[in-house]
């Protein structure tokens, strides 16, 4: 059975995102220069000047976009940069995603880490200096059951202050629970925003249902969570940047509902994984940066996330123009920190840098990296 | 040459007095957003503030004495802690005592942010934390909306200053609440100390000049080019305003229209035929 449509959708549905994106298509030079003009004089831009600055005509502008998105994440954020690091605490999966490398019936070696296997993996990334995990896993309602999420939440607030996951969508009184146990943020891509090819791409399993996992922040803002992490995989839907306008719409929609709730945003590209899932389409590298600097433009307070499927060079270039979080030193599989080679990962990351040489590249660019950034929301 | 910082001696200037303590700067300054702790604490100094607000979440007391922000303070200033990313007056609370244990000061910067966007004061929440906090013994310095009325709640509270804002915290705009800050400024009983927004060292002397007791400024040192020397102008600019201030403003005349030599009523001496109680034709009544 799937989930009725949660109040985003209804709003979804009354946006042409893809009639947008191709009218932006459409913009000239004049067309950017105006959208940067508005930019400029620190005005709100909305979604037709977005998808203006997602044009090929902006990508011949990306200096003086990205000079722009630089000022303005300056103002906004300072010289911050947040840092954290996942942790996967299972690989194991009942939904059938055709670009995941750890979608069910994938011959993968499997592994669901114990509460204390979990306790011991974190231990490692606090001595590393991390003091925000984000906690990820398959989807398998069984092995990451809601108990065993909100005891692995328990036994690592003391660690932490500040504790995301990155799961399956829950229902309201498990987000409450989460809540409870010390969770501050819930990050669930919705990988495109496009129905029909969501659709193909998500074959079986609790994911497949479009609605249930587009109201999961609707849910999870309601029982207090207080980060709500959005993200669109890029190469899945040939229209990308339909995607990244609704993407940005959802964005707008939370941060007016949710007003006490910070949004955080990421824009992964697929990159090689057990799936062995070729992307319909390449976001090249100029068009990435784009993507980023149109979004800071768009939305100054949106938190950007950028982890390290991404290269050295592209982390470096885009830490200095919008992104202002990063993961580092990662491993993508369960126990991967302390006991490696044991599961499958979940892809392979391109900066393999350690924490600490993530942390001295931002000093030397002229950023503070931010290790701790909350205080327990529960009593300890 | 006098230290920025230092009101120069002759215009009888009192010190700033905070729970108890004396100030001489009225410059103080908050330590986000800066590049690195050593450009902070360059900063710090530059600026001679004697009192610098450190936000709690990002202190580690776990790495204090390994590269933590407070290991970059300045020795000698005094601590200010803040509840910065505090949504609620309970989450305010325990922030606050969380710092109390790691600082022993009394003293505490209270900031009730919920709208992580404008990071807008909410005023119902801070009013609560500010009684909660006061009856839990702390020196308590308010973070407020500039709004004349909620001014004197937190100072009926018990808070030791308010400190409103000028405009939206990190905006660089400058006193856009000018017309009620110097309502508050007129009415409080405890030192006005305007916070957040102040973008240039003009505007922290204009907030000096309508009678601010300090300012405190952050962002616009953190994110200048050069943040020291910008620390610097900030100290002199606030020197500069309290001096103003104490000095006196003369009166402004209105327009810029010659004054007529002669009395304004001389006109009336010189009717030959006008009226005048004495030659009120009959019939018209008085």
């Amino acid at each position: 059975m799937s989930a009725p449509p949660g109040a985003f959708a209804k709003a979804l549905a009354g946006l042409d995102v893809a009639g947008l994106a191709a009218a932006g298509l459409r913009a000239d030079e004049a067309a950017v220069t105006a959208v940067l003009a508005t930019a400029r004089a620190g005005r709100r831009l909305g979604l037709a000047d977005l998808a203006v600055l997602l044009s090929p005509a902006a990508t011949g502008r990306l200096e003086e976009l990205a000079g722009l998105a630089r000022e303005t994440t300056l103002r906004r954020f300072g010289r911050a940069v947040r840092l954290f690091a996942p942790l996967y605490v299972s690989n194991a999966c009942l939904s059938s995603c055709t670009y995941c490398g750890f979608a069910k019936g994938l011959p993968v070696v499997r592994r669901t880490l114990s509460v204390d296997e979990t306790e011991a993996e974190a231990r490692l990334l606090a001595e590393r200096g991390f003091r925000h995990v984000l906690l990820v896993s398959g989807e398998h309602r069984v092995e990451v059951s809601a108990d065993y999420l909100v005891a692995v939440v328990e036994r690592l607030s003391p660690l932490f202050p500040a504790i995301s996951i990155e799961t399956q969508t829950w229902s309201d009184d498990t987000y409450a629970r989460l809540v409870a146990a010390g969770l501050v943020g819930a990050v669930h891509y919705q990988e495109t925003y496009d129905r029909d090819r969501y659709s193909e791409v998500h074959v079986a399993g609790w994911k497949r249902d479009f609605d249930r996992r587009l109201s999961s922040f609707e849910r999870a803002g309601d029982a207090g969570v207080r980060r709500l992490g959005l993200g669109v995989l890029l190469g899945l839907a040939v229209d990308w940047r339909a995607d990244v306008l609704a993407l940005a719409a959802h964005t707008t929609f939370l941060s007016r509902r949710f007003w006490r709730t910070e949004v955080t945003a990421a824009l992964p590209r697929i990159r090689p994984n057990a799936a062995g899932f070729p992307p319909v389409v390449v976001v090249d590298d100029a068009e990435f940066v784009q993507a980023h600097a149109a979004l800071r433009l768009y939305e100054p307070d949106l938190d950007l996330s950028l982890s390290t499927r991404e290269p050295v060079a592209m982390r470096d270039g885009l830490v200095r123009i919008a992104v202002t979080t990063m993961s580092a030193g990662s491993s993508t599989e369960p126990g991967g920190y302390g006991t490696p080679g044991n599961a499958q990962e979940q892809f392979s990351i391109s900066d393999e840098r350690p924490p600490a040489a993530v942390a001295t590249m931002l000093v030397e660019a002229g950023y503070d990296p931010v290790w701790k950034d909350a205080f327990p929301l529960v009593s300890l | 040459m006098t230290a920025p910082g230092l009101a120069p001696a002759g215009l009888g200037d009192e010190p700033l007095r905070v729970g108890g303590q004396a100030f001489t700067s009225r410059l103080m300054v908050g330590t986000g957003k800066f590049g690195s702790h050593a450009v902070m604490r360059d900063s710090l100094v530059a600026s001679g503030a004697e009192i610098v607000t450190v936000a709690l979440r990002r202190v580690d007391l776990a790495r204090v004495g390994e590269g933590d922000v407070l290991d970059f303070v300045p020795s000698g200033v005094t601590l200010l802690p803040n509840t910065s990313g505090a949504v609620t007056a309970e989450e305010a609370h325990r922030l606050a005592r969380l710092g109390r244990a790691a600082t022993g000061s009394q003293l505490v910067k209270l900031e009730v942010t919920p709208d992580p966007r404008t990071l807008a004061p909410d005023p119902v929440e801070t009013l609560r934390a500010a009684e909660l906090l006061v009856a839990d013994g702390f020196t308590v310095l308010p973070y407020c909306p500039a709004d004349p009325v909620l001014a004197r709640r937190l100072e009926e509270a018990g808070c030791a200053t308010v400190m409103p804002l000028g405009s939206w915290i990190g905006s660089n705009r400058g006193l856009r609440t000018r017309d009620a800050l110097e309502v508050i400024i007129e009415t409080a009983g405890v030192p006005v100390v305007v916070d957040a927004g102040l973008g240039v060292p003009s505007d922290a002397a204009e907030a000096m000049e309508i009678g601010a007791s300090a300012v405190l400024v952050n962002t616009a040192i953190a994110v200048a080019r050069d943040p020291v020397a910008m620390a610097r102008a900030f100290a002199l600019a606030t020197v500069a305003g309290r001096l103003g201030y104490l000095a006196g403003r003369g009166v402004v005349g209105t327009p810029t229209v010659a004054e007529a030599s002669s009395p304004l009523t001389g006109f009336l001496s010189s009717q030959p035929e006008g009226f005048s109680a004495s030659s009120r034709p009959e019939g018209i009544a008085p």
